[in-house]
């Protein structure tokens, strides 16, 4: 499935290629075999499948150097690839181009509770982070459900989220510094060990850049101090329109909570049977609203949180009662996807954000979408920041069922635009969404993002074909569009 | 689009068109700051006005001549505001130069700078064209942020039209704190208290004395007062202490000595570079007077960057006002600039001579 990977062909010569990259790297960090490749053809979006023309290991910042000055002479495409976690297809192979995986550099080279930062190679998984801060009382905020295993060089890549975000805040919030390689192999720092870094803010333009401008080789991140303690309200609801009010009740009152989720009946009831978490099996909706901080201050905050929620009109109010239950009601909201994917064969996780106050009429639309498509359809919430993840159940066995799922969750997004919102919170454009691009940004817009990209990558070697969708593909895109929207208004 | 733009974007075309140079202009509040304005005058302060504003959202949505004193009232009124205190250095001073030169007050090193808050922009670029990017919501990675590019950008990149920001609710609690401690001392107590959960939202050491801000649920704020065991300052002389602070009135401020700026680790060790103001746990440091070939190589020494705040037009042009960047860093700022100005119309000389 080559999609817009196909838009751009390069004319690389791979033997010439092989040669070049052998002379620059151990044997065991090239890969040519089909057998060798084949593990790397995808990233978490399984659905497209593409093997490279290569697949690099680099064990140095040295040899990653090396190899994108070979490619970019030779004027062969580039594919970044943390832990492949991302969900977008951000690290699909293009096929005419090398993969590089970055998984060798995993190094933590420094962490300095003194100054509260961590200096590590991309490579190294966003939780190991937290793992080596826990000894000085420190953390590394973001917390995307991947964290086991996702890597920080693609966090920067994706700018991921997590559960904590209204608070903590994304990657863009939590990074000192990055310090990476342009397409000629040039070594540059993005910001500094210091704040407000000279010049225009290139670091929160790598953040979420998808692998699109540099390649990331280290990672500064700021180190927060731990709450002492952590305690979350568990609410029910009979109406997800009760829950929405709830969360704008919450937000209006001046509470900012840790963590703020919501999970729809079709969640809940795949969850529970996956992780007895405690959930009510009755509810519409269920609403998870943590404080943290000083056990006096969450005393107050959850004091303020319960009354506001039962003013909401909650069926059921919980509040946890000690570490281990405040685990189990957040281990129903982490499982969520694993808890879908053994619903049904396969599932597409939509990504979209909008205002809060459109969430009910959202989840209505998208009830009305799931009969029209005749899928299934479970919901989460991150309600705190209005980012919603659909996770649409298909069977791609089943003739025509992928297309039907892949059209429902264009759906969704389209109407999250048309909400004042966005095509995606935090998985990403790659090559899953780029073609929506085109519905939330104009062609000047596309216009001024090929222009920015070529400032960093004027051949366009960097990650080809994602994130940002040719100007032919749009007017394409806006045509068919055009199109399809008169023939639906014949009667 | 409607006739005001019309005009301005016909201005910008006839600018590029005809090697003209252009000098945006809001309120004039920080004209001080950066480079020399040149090019003809180009007012935008007139396009202002709250195009949108959700409370229970979080978000605010303004044109960019919306005065920063009347956004700060509107958001009052609900009991949320911008939380990095960005100093307005004036009455007159606008959203939109907030977010080009992307200052930001005492609080800036618990919740963050302009660049955390700004969520969306819609801006005129070189050709006449307006772009919109970012949007009004909290999580957006459709496209490249660029958004958080214009923080700091000095109006080198286009004109500002409207920016959305992230609001907040104003903490519950507040006190100050002042403590006697020389330089030495504080920057370690400030560096040690912040691997803590402490709510300490500023701090300032100059002369000897150590102030603290904390901020939070009353009851965080009563148990932090006793943990740090200060001098609880009165609120009336606490908030005049912090406003002094954030608008530059103290009299560390006063005269005409050239002030330097200096974004530091936190960590680094005192500089020994003359009278020195600390604020942000450490992290910004404020120098009076100095050679600036010394200053800057003390500040990349321990690997931070030093900014010629304010100085006479002489000593700017001579000194340059920010860090010189390395030679790979300096090319994508040139290529930035050219693709958002081709020709290069928008405030020159105002960042770098070069951009």
């Amino acid at each position: 499935m080559e999609g817009t990977l196909a838009d751009r062909r390069y004319t690389v010569d791979r033997t010439r290629l092989i040669r070049r990259l052998r002379a620059v790297l151990p044997a065991s960090a090239l890969l040519a075999e089909e057998e060798e490749m084949r593990p790397y053809d995808c990233d978490g979006l399984t659905a497209f499948r593409q093997l490279p023309l290569l697949v690099a290991l680099p064990e140095s910042e040295e040899q990653a150097q090396a190899i994108l000055r070979i490619c970019h002479e030779l004027r062969a495409p580039v594919v970044p690839r943390g832990a492949a976690t991302g969900l977008s297809g951000g690290a699909t192979p293009h096929p005419d181009g090398v993969l590089v995986s970055l998984a060798k550099l995993k190094k933590i080279i420094d962490v300095d509770p003194l100054s509260r930062t961590a200096i590590v190679q991309p490579g190294v998984r966003n939780l190991a982070v937290s793992g080596a801060a826990a000894p000085y009382g420190l953390y590394y905020a973001p917390d995307p459900s991947s964290q086991i295993a996702c890597t920080i060089g693609g966090n920067v890549a994706e700018n991921a989220g997590g559960v904590h975000c209204l608070k903590y805040g994304l990657t863009v919030h939590n990074v000192l510094r990055v310090r990476g390689l342009t397409i000629a192999g040039d070594i540059v720092e993005f910001g500094s060990a210091a704040l407000d870094a000279p010049g225009y803010d290139l670091l929160a333009l790598l953040n979420g850049s998808e692998g699109l401008l540099a390649m990331i080789t280290e990672v500064t991140v700021r180190l927060t101090p731990k709450p002492e303690l952590a305690q979350v309200v568990i609410a029910s609801f009979d109406d997800v329109r009760k829950a929405g009010d709830a969360v704008a009740s919450i937000i209006a009152a001046g509470i900012i909570p840790a963590g703020l989720e919501m999970m729809d009946r079709k969640a809940t009831h795949a969850v529970e049977p996956y992780v007895n978490a405690g959930y009510d099996l009755q509810a519409e909706a269920i609403l998870l609203c943590e404080s943290d901080g000083t056990p006096e201050e969450v005393a107050e905050e959850i004091g303020r949180m319960r009354a506001v929620i039962e003013r909401s009109g909650a069926a059921g109010i919980r509040v946890s009662q000690n570490e281990a239950e405040r685990l189990r009601f957040w281990a129903g909201r982490k499982a969520a996807f694993p808890a879908v994917g053994r619903l049904t064969p396969d599932y597409l996780c939509m990504d979209g954000t909008i205002p809060r106050r459109r969430l009910a009429e959202m989840l209505e639309a998208i009830n009305a979408l799931s009969e029209k498509y005749g899928l299934r359809c479970a919901n989460v919430f991150h309600a705190g920041d209005g980012n919603l993840h659909p996770l649409i159940m298909y069977d791609a066995n089943q003739p025509g069922e992928l297309d039907r799922a892949a059209a429902f969750g264009a759906e969704i997004l389209e109407l999250s635009v048309r909400f004042g919102g966005t095509i995606t919170g935090e998985h990403g454009v790659g090559v899953e969404k780029i073609m929506l691009m085109a519905e939330q940004f104009s062609l000047v817009e596309i216009d001024a993002f090929h222009r920015l990209k070529a400032a960093f990558d004027e051949h366009g070697l960097l990650n080809p074909g994602k994130g940002v969708p040719t100007l032919a593909r749009c007017r394409e895109y806006t045509q068919a569009r055009a199109g399809s929207a008169s023939a639906s208004a014949r009667p | 689009m409607d006739a005001l733009l019309e005009d301005w974007a016909g201005r910008i075309r006839e600018a590029a068109g005809g090697g003209g140079k252009l000098a945006i202009r809001g309120g004039g509040s920080k004209s001080f700051y950066g480079g020399a304005e040149s090019g003809e005058p180009f007012a935008v302060g007139d396009y202002r006005g709250i195009v949108a504003y959700e409370p229970t959202e979080l978000v605010v949505t303004a044109r960019a001549g919306t005065r920063l004193a009347d956004l700060a009232a509107v958001l009052a009124e609900k009991g949320q505001w911008l939380p990095f205190e960005p100093p307005l250095f004036g009455p007159q001073a606008t959203v939109g130069g907030m977010l080009a030169c992307g200052l930001s007050g005492p609080r800036r090193q618990a919740m963050g700078a302009v660049r955390d808050f700004v969520l969306g922009v819609r801006l005129l670029d070189g050709r006449g064209e307006v772009l919109s990017f970012g949007g009004q919501v909290m999580k957006n990675v459709a496209g490249y942020d660029v958004p958080r590019l214009l923080a700091g950008s000095l109006g080198t990149l286009g004109v500002i039209l409207e920016v959305s920001l992230k609001v907040l609710p104003r903490p519950v609690a507040e006190s100050s704190l002042r403590l006697a401690s020389d330089e030495v001392a504080a920057l370690q107590r400030l560096n040690q208290w912040g691997g803590r959960p402490l709510p300490i939202s500023a701090s300032a050491w100059h002369d000897g004395v150590l102030t603290l801000r904390l901020s939070g649920a009353a009851a965080a704020v009563v148990a932090a007062q006793r943990t740090l065991a200060g001098e609880l300052l009165d609120e009336a002389v606490a908030d005049a202490f912090w406003q002094s602070l954030r608008e530059q009135e103290h009299a560390f401020f006063a005269g005409d000595a050239p002030l330097w700026r200096l974004g530091l680790p936190s960590v680094a060790p005192p500089l020994g570079l003359g009278p020195t103001l600390i604020e942000w746990g450490g992290a910004q440091r404020w120098l009076r007077g100095g050679e600036a070939g010394a200053i800057r190589a003390a500040a990349a020494r321990v690997g931070g960057h030093a900014t010629l705040f304010r100085a006479d037009a002489t000593l700017k042009a001579a000194a340059g006002v920010f860090q010189p960047l390395p030679e790979a860093l300096a090319r994508i700022h040139r290529n930035l600039k050219q693709a958002f100005d081709p020709q290069g119309i928008f405030n020159p000389g105002r960042m770098y001579p070069d951009l």
